[in-house]
């Protein structure tokens, strides 16, 4: 038994530890400025919404997206790019997007910055604890439950601010990200905490790290699928309460105006969801390969296993749904929130609470 | 561009919202129902997903008779919203599989279940609770599912062969309807400009053709090809894993270092298989186990945990053919004519001679123990059948219960369990019978347990069993002279395998990375159709319209038909607008 082999670098697990928590004092400021940026923005209250669906603005609500080419030089001004017009699908509300946190005020807005620098600081620095603890135990940081937890959040915090960085329309994400980002990582450090380790021989396999990075993977994106579908319900319910002649509460209206439109929110989680659903599937399938190659079968229906499988037809559903006369809006919502706690059950309840062939995975 | 030129193009636009904005709903949703009609048209044959029939009958059903009743409800089974509801009981049912421990899994898990809930148990048994996933109910799901999914597959198939075939619908009557839409004046002929935009379209591999007035283009058929492919491949897979468990074989078998195994039925200490499998299909392979190596952690918090398992074995995939070295570790199995051999367990098999009545070896020979916790404290049992006499000459038989650590506490630490699974402090205990074994009544025994219910223990001098702890080269001997039995210095190490032949693997594999590839066409793909209308205007100035539909609302449709409008007008250039030409000049 070489010796040295298993030895583990104590000093650099000790620092992925310091990272780790400097990472979650980061979040903690950037949470403060988020909380900041929803704060001054709700100084300028636009209810633009109402307006909207009231009609006094139907105009401007079904405004045109102008796309524009930045050509210049034709022989004559007017070789410009026609303009397109676009309409949204008949039975849909036609409604602006909100303004977002900052609410348009620039205060607002510069809190928001902040806050987002501090966010791009903190994932800077608990991607390096992650870094850090992987070169402790020189494999991939994923081989209990705490190195789970800690490159799960850092994964999720990566594709917010990749999509922030393709100019998508995010910034309303920030605020619930990194709250629960800081609940996570603080379930983390206290009860899933596991002193770094090598792994038993079951979990030695190249397909570790393809499985379990895609499964982390995916687990990040059907996260903030999940918050824009909450955030949906929600703005779906102002906009009906509107459209219903009603008038909600000021703080409801204060926020929810803020938020993009419902269908905008409905959208975006779709499209989230739809793109990460064949990565899921070949996480499924990889993890049956795996699996065949460890235990001698493919298949067997242990508990994680069956709860991945629960989880993927529970999206299924949702996407079926989606195409589904009388399933759209908020019955396809719901459903998509299901799959979610699934694949949150698959996460965390299965490893706590059933055990299985899986639970080496040492919580 | 200004104000005034969007007013002047956007005609039906603009005059449509101020309706709106004046006067009555009665117009808007009238308007909005002309709207949905003239979109479902355009958009008919987009897909193929089965049009929702919303209750078409009446209540209580067709009465058309038999066959009446057989086409409503293989209508109903074949809908979208049937296969939604199938799928969420499929989820739904496979969660109580999860919960309830399972007898496919482990059986013993359920014994012990039973013997706990003893009111429960009954009630889940008749539930087929504890093999859910064979249950009549779990199979009725996914049975119905997937008649559903055929039922749905075939008919989109035949669909989707016509519309390959066909061409894209012509133009709607009002293209400034649709989801996307561009227009402007030109100083190209109609005609040109029809021909301009049809090559460009045809350039953008979109399939394009002049229905009158108007060019009608498609593009994204792979998405309803990779959605069909994708369902076709689950199709596949549940064939393939459903043959796989009627033509599988498994079986396992212990071997200790230095012996070997040959493939044949009765060399396995168990063998399951599916109902279709056939004995003579099982492959001619032999292998013999050189040596099994485990190591394990030395310190930290996870002292104990296992770090390497791997076994050293030569096989031969045929009784002439040459020997070739390999090496099974636990995430890889060793692939030999289409069975593969896994490394499931291991423990130790200390070496042990037994001496009879006249001091005569009457066995020598490696132990395989079976372990009974993490540090490998193993149990088993050592039996002498054939040979041995007591000091009388007479026959008997022997039996020992043996209990082995490989690593020892040492005296006073309580308990006889190992500390640590690595051969460290081997100590091994034996409580020594003799009597009969129970080998010859018939019955299958158990080769690691010691029936002693027609056997006399030896007794010492407390009149309990004897029973001694032995070092490697201590000896036990009996009293009365009937013999010894010592531990020999050396213990070997055994290794046990699974062996799995299940055809349909392949199949498995090939379906799922269809499935995938399938499944990324049908949701990475946008199938859409754009409309160009070049037409002369009442002024007799030529007015080109563009119009794009998808299959779902998408940001990219918009931007696609900007740039198809962008190259098409580099072609057929604005023509200058009276109205537009002061209101220009005055911006310059
Ligand atoms: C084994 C069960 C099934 C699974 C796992 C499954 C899964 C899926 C998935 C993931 C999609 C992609 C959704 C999208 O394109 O947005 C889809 C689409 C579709 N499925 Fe299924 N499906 C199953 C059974 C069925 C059945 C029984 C039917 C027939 C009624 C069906 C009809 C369709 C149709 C028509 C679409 C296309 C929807 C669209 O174009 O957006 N599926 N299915």
């Amino acid at each position: 038994m070489n010796l040295a082999a298993t030895a583990t670098n104590e000093s650099l697990a000790q620092t992925s530890n310091v990272l780790i928590y400097s990472a979650m004092a980061v979040y903690l400021l950037a949470f403060f400025a988020y909380m900041a940026e929803w704060l001054f923005g709700s100084r300028s209250k636009v209810a633009r919404t109402a307006a909207a669906l009231t009609g006094g603005d139907r105009k401007s609500a079904a405004a045109p997206v102008k796309v524009r080419s930045a050509r210049e030089g034709g022989s004559t001004a007017v070789l410009e790019r026609p303009e397109v017009i676009t309409r949204s699908a008949s039975g849909t509300r036609d409604l602006p997007d909100g303004p977002g946190a900052a609410g348009g005020d620039a205060q607002g807005d510069l809190y928001g910055r902040i806050a987002i620098s501090l966010t791009v600081l903190a994932w800077g620095i608990e991607a390096a604890g992650v870094v850090t603890r992987a070169l402790s135990v020189q494999r991939a940081p994923w081989g209990n439950m705490y190195e789970f937890n800690i490159t799960f959040t850092t994964v999720a915090v990566g594709v917010y601010l990749a999509l922030l960085a393709l100019k998508k329309n995010v910034r309303w994400i920030g605020l619930p990200l990194v709250t629960t980002v800081l609940l996570d990582l603080g379930l983390a450090v206290t009860v899933l905490y596991t002193a770094s380790d090598q792994l038993v021989p079951a979990l030695h396999s190249y397909w570790l790290w393809i499985h379990v990075s895609t499964a982390i993977f995916c687990g990040a994106v059907f996260y903030v699928g999940a918050v824009a579908t909450l955030l949906y319900l929600f703005r779906e319910r102002y906009e009906s309460k509107l459209a219903a002649g009603l008038k909600p509460g000021s703080f409801a209206t204060s926020v929810m105006e803020r938020l993009p439109a419902s269908a905008t929110l409905d959208k975006f989680a779709y499209r989230v969801n739809a793109a990460v659903f064949p990565l899921w599937t070949f996480t499924i399938i990889a993890g049956a390969i795996w699996a065949g190659d460890a235990w001698g079968r493919y298949w067997g229906w242990d508990p994680k296993e069956v709860w991945s499988f629960i989880t993927w037809v529970a999206y299924a559903c949702y996407l079926h749904a989606r195409a589904t006369a009388g399933w759209k809006g908020r019955k396809a919502a719901y459903l998509a929130l299901i799959a979610f706690g699934c694949w949150l059950f698959n996460y965390y309840g299965v490893n706590i609470f059933v055990t299985g062939k899986h639970s080496y995975a040492g919580v | 561009m200004s104000k005034a030129s969007m007013n002047d193009t956007g005609t039906g636009k603009v005059s449509a919202t101020e309706n709106d904005t004046g006067t009555a709903t009665e117009n808007d949703t009238a308007e909005r129902a002309r709207d949905a009609r003239e979109l479902g048209d355009a958009g008919s044959t987009l897909s193929t997903a089965p049009r929702e029939e919303r209750e078409d009958t009446t209540i209580g059903g067709p009465t058309l008779g038999i066959v009446g009743w057989f086409r409503w409800i293989w209508r109903q089974l074949t809908s979208m919203r049937v296969a939604l509801i199938l799928l969420f009981l499929l989820s739904l049912g496979s969660i109580p599989g999860s919960l309830i421990p399972q007898a496919s899994v482990d059986e013993l898990k359920v014994q012990d279940f039973k013997e706990r809930h003893e009111t429960l148990a009954p009630i889940y048994d008749s539930l087929q609770l504890f093999h859910v996933y064979s249950s009549v109910w779990f199979s009725a799901i996914y049975i119905l599912l997937f008649i559903s999914l055929i039922g749905c597959i075939v008919p989109r198939t035949w669909q989707f062969v016509g519309q390959l075939r066909s061409r894209p619908p012509g133009a709607p009557k009002r293209l400034d309807r649709m989801p996307a839409y561009a227009t402007w004046r030109t100083t190209a002929e109609p005609g040109a400009a029809r021909e301009a935009a049809l090559a460009i379209l045809k350039k953008r591999r979109f399939r394009a053709h002049t229905v009158g007035d108007a060019v009608a283009a498609e593009k994204g058929y792979l998405r309803e090809a990779g959605n069909l492919a994708f369902h076709i491949a689950l199709i596949v897979m549940l064939v393939a894993f459903a043959s796989g468990q009627l033509f599988k074989s498994e079986g396992g078998k212990l071997i200790v270092e230095g012996d070997g195994f040959s493939n044949t039925l009765t060399q396995y200490d168990d063998f399951k298989s599916g109902s279709l499998f056939n004995t003579d299909e099982l492959a001619p392979f032999s292998f013999t186990l050189d040596e099994f190596t485990g190591t394990y952690e030395r310190s930290g918090p996870q002292l104990g945990t296992p770090r390497t398992y791997k076994a050293d074995v030569r096989y031969t995939t045929d009784a002439t053919g040459p020997e070739k070295k390999a090496v099974i570790e636990v995430n890889k199995p060793l692939d030999v004519d289409g069975s593969k051999v896994y490394l499931i367990a291991h423990g130790y098999a200390p070496v042990v001679s037994v001496k009879d009545g006249r001091g005569k070896e009457v066995f020598r020979g490696a132990v395989p123990l079976l372990p009974i916790d993490n540090n490998v404290s193993s149990t088993g049992a050592i039996k002498v059948m054939d040979g041995y006499r007591d000091k009388n000459g007479k026959k008997d038989q022997l039996g020992f219960a043996a209990f082995f650590v490989p690593t020892y506490g040492g005296k006073g630490s309580g308990q006889m369990f190992s500390r640590f699974p690595a051969l460290d402090f081997p100590v091994l205990n034996v409580g020594a019978y003799h009597g009969s074994l129970g080998v010859d009544s018939g019955l299958p025994q158990n080769v690691y347990q010691l029936n002693t219910d027609k056997m006399k223990a030896f007794k010492d001098a407390k009149g309990n069993v004897l029973k001694k702890t032995l070092l490697p080269g201590d000896s036990l001997t009996l009293p009365d002279g009937a013999g010894s039995i010592t531990f020999e210095k050396e213990v070997k190490e055994w290794a046990s395998f699974q062996i799995t032949h299940q055809p349909g693997d392949a199949w498995a594999l090939a379906g799922a990375i269809a499935a995938i590839a399938g499944l990324a066409g049908s949701l990475f793909i946008q199938r859409r159709r754009v409309w160009v209308r070049a037409v002369r205007g009442a002024d007799g100035v030529t007015v080109v319209e563009m119009a794009g539909l998808g299959r779902s609302e998408s940001a990219k449709l918009p931007e696609e038909l900007a740039e198809l409008a962008g190259t098409l007008h580099s072609e057929a250039p604005s023509a200058p607008d009276p109205a537009e030409k002061t209101v220009e000049g005055a911006e310059k």
